[in-house]
């Protein structure tokens, strides 16, 4: 397989770099100045695309390379893929599903805490030897509290899991109530914000749930909810979740992604009501590997004309 | 429970007396009201002018019951200034500041925090134990600090899920622990003083071999003559250097000198601890280190586990003055 051409995007992790190396004639995108001529030069010996949630294939990409067959994305998630155009043009493509649900579902519980009992001011307060002074003053209760979770799929519903276990009432919103769950369902996000203390969010991002934390449904959660986000940024009005935790409108907020990584909002990096994460949802040696052994295998299946193992088209 | 004025200048004479030498940090910050009931009064140390022997002699035989915490130590020679008490009633899950054997000899009942600090203290474990597998107070420094756009991603962590945990000391806080981490997919076993039937995590009476089988060890247990600097170098080198170590039990558990040492040279891979042996002064070392998460001995500090404190407190006190039973006595075991 060592002649067939796969493109990968930008760095994402060391071990898959290697992988494909090994197995396949790798191009690396981003070791070229000209992308526009160094895909002119290769697009017809490039047969795949491995993308991430930085730099993934859209429609321009796709279009240079007419002999494109799979996509196969380090990543869960897929608003990075013109899926559209991989429909029409009959290009395959894989994700990395299951195997990074738990470290996900792991951050989210890790946020809650880390925001209702301040363990990041905390840790600060210690390092700048305030302790001396003074204890830090009273941090919130987690168990028992109220989480209401965006979106029940397989993450959603492994926070729900977690959740549970700290004595806590979980609620969701989904694009369609799930027959086989005990936990409440509501209609629509701003019920969803209103009934909980703790509001996860945990979908897929797509047009429909571009912004879909806005201001309605943060003035919903209220000056003592806290938001998670462990979507992607676009999920979140972003000015709006600033002036919303600058005025004290909302209580707190873990955040592991933004709309515009890597910075995070400048406003929020003076506040304690606020734990802020770089895009570390999936980010452990385990789960890396895993993810990174299942591209191989989506792609060397692939190309031995055997079933693909995670297949999205 | 009724808002009352204690005030050292009328002292009912039928109501029994609660001796208190220093506030205990839970009134500090609820206030004495929420301790207050018609069934006995606050006898308070501090507010009086009298030297403190005098004072204790002067009101030695009123003092049926002492509410005490870490600052005020209930020892032998206390008691022994106060013939007539019957009851010692510690503010906190640790009764280390109690000579319980005192007590026992003289057949005085302690009472201390039950259960009400057990989901605070896991969580809280949970939250130390989570951080330094995933480095979230690291990265959030890292966002903090500009170094996602100067430097690009940040490290990688380590999965929770699958991890070997190994608590010491399996009772209300240590079970809870226990019960999260199994939500997490980790896989429990413990050390406990006696093997609990109730569980079926596996059990390890030694602790060498807990911390050889474990990828994290979460201290939970109290503070006693058998458990201090239990965990020392033998037991930190069976944790290897691979292994974490979370303490929210009581700093002097850990022989700290040896922790940092071993934190220093990598010879285990992290810590986040909420006790120390001589809070707040923590070694300096620990400062430094990225791969340690430090907290100020807050890990029950929320306003509900105060509150749920300060009822037991009044529980307790009004059932000892009423002969009714108990409710959180501590056992002797």
């Amino acid at each position: 397989m060592d002649t067939i051409g796969v493109l990968m995007t930008c760095p994402m992790y060391s071990y898959l770099e290697q992988e494909l190396d090994a197995r396949f004639n790798l191009f690396k995108l981003w070791q070229h100045s000209s992308k526009v001529d160094f895909l002119k030069t290769n697009q017809h010996k490039i047969k795949a695309i491995v993308g991430n949630t930085k730099i993934g294939a859209d429609a321009e990409l796709i279009d240079a390379l007419p002999e494109l067959e799979i996509v196969a994305t380090f990543s869960v998630g897929l608003d990075k893929i013109d899926l559209r155009k991989c429909k029409e043009k009959g290009i395959r493509v894989t994700n990395t599903p299951d195997v990074l649900t738990d470290d996900v579902a792991d951050l989210a519980i890790g946020l809650i805490l880390g925001v209702l009992r301040n363990i990041c001011a905390c840790d600060g307060y210690v390092r700048s030897g305030k302790w001396k002074d003074a204890d830090f003053e009273l941090t919130t209760k987690f168990s028992g509290k109220s989480v209401g979770i965006l979106g029940l799929g397989r993450i959603g519903a492994a926070i729900a899991k977690r959740a549970e276990a700290f004595g806590c009432s979980i609620s969701y919103h989904s694009r369609s109530q799930k027959p086989n769950s005990n936990y409440k369902y509501f209609s629509n996000v701003i019920d969803l914000a209103k009934n909980c203390q703790i509001l996860v969010v945990a979908c897929a991002l797509t047009e429909e749930t571009q912004h879909i934390i806005n201001q309605e449904v943060i003035d919903a959660l209220g000056p003592k909810g806290v938001l998670i986000n462990i979507g992607r940024g676009a999920h979140v009005d972003e000015r709006e979740l600033v002036s919303a935790l600058l005025e004290g409108r909302l209580g707190g907020a873990g955040l592991d992604v933004y709309e515009n990584e890597p910075e995070a909002p400048e406003q929020l990096l003076g506040l304690g009501n606020v734990v802020l994460l770089p895009h570390v949802g999936s980010d452990t040696i385990e789960t890396s590997n895993a993810m990174a052994d299942l591209v191989i295998a989506n792609l060397e299946a692939h190309f031995d004309n055997k079933p693909l193992l995670t297949p999205v088209i | 429970m009724e808002n009352k004025d204690h005030n050292q200048n009328h002292q009912s004479e039928d109501l029994p007396q609660v001796l208190l030498l220093k506030p205990t940090p839970v009134m500090a910050v609820l206030g004495e009201h929420q301790f207050s009931s018609n069934k006995y009064q606050f006898l308070k140390a501090w507010e009086s002018p009298l030297p403190l022997y005098q004072f204790l002699t002067k009101y030695a035989n009123s003092i049926q019951a002492i509410l005490c915490s870490g600052a005020a130590p209930v020892t032998d020679d206390l008691l022994q200034l106060l013939p007539s008490v019957r009851l010692v009633v510690a503010a906190s899950a640790g009764t280390n500041h109690i000579d319980l054997m005192a007590c026992c000899r003289r057949g005085i009942s302690v009472t201390n925090a039950g259960n009400v600090f057990s989901d605070d203290g896991a969580d809280a474990a949970v939250g130390l134990l989570f951080d330094i597998l995933r480095k979230i107070s690291a990265a959030d420094r890292y966002v903090r600090q500009g170094l996602w756009v100067k430097k690009g991603d940040y490290a990688l962590g380590s999965k929770l899920g699958g991890k070997r945990i190994g608590i010491v000391g399996l009772g209300g806080i240590g079970l809870q622990v226990a019960k999260r981490l199994e939500a997490f997919g980790c896989i429990i076993s413990y050390n406990s003083r006696k093997k609990k039937t109730f569980v079926s995590y596996p059990f390890y009476s030694n602790i060498c071999e807990l911390a050889a089988d474990s990828d994290a060890l979460i201290i939970c247990c109290a503070l006693t003559d058998q458990t201090r600097h239990m965990i020392n170098k033998e037991v930190l080198s069976a944790l290897g250097k691979e292994g974490f170590i979370v303490n929210i039990g009581r700093g002097a558990i850990i022989d700290e000198k040896e922790l940092v040492r071993c934190l220093v040279e990598g010879e285990i891979a992290g810590a986040g601890l909420d006790v120390f042996e001589k809070e707040p002064d923590i070694p300096k070392q620990l400062l430094e280190l990225e791969n340690v998460v430090l907290s100020p001995h807050k890990a029950v500090f929320t306003p509900e586990s105060f509150l749920a404190l300060s009822e037991l407190v009044v529980g307790n006190l009004e059932a000892f003055f009423s002969n009714l039973p108990l409710l959180s006595p501590v056992m002797d075991e």
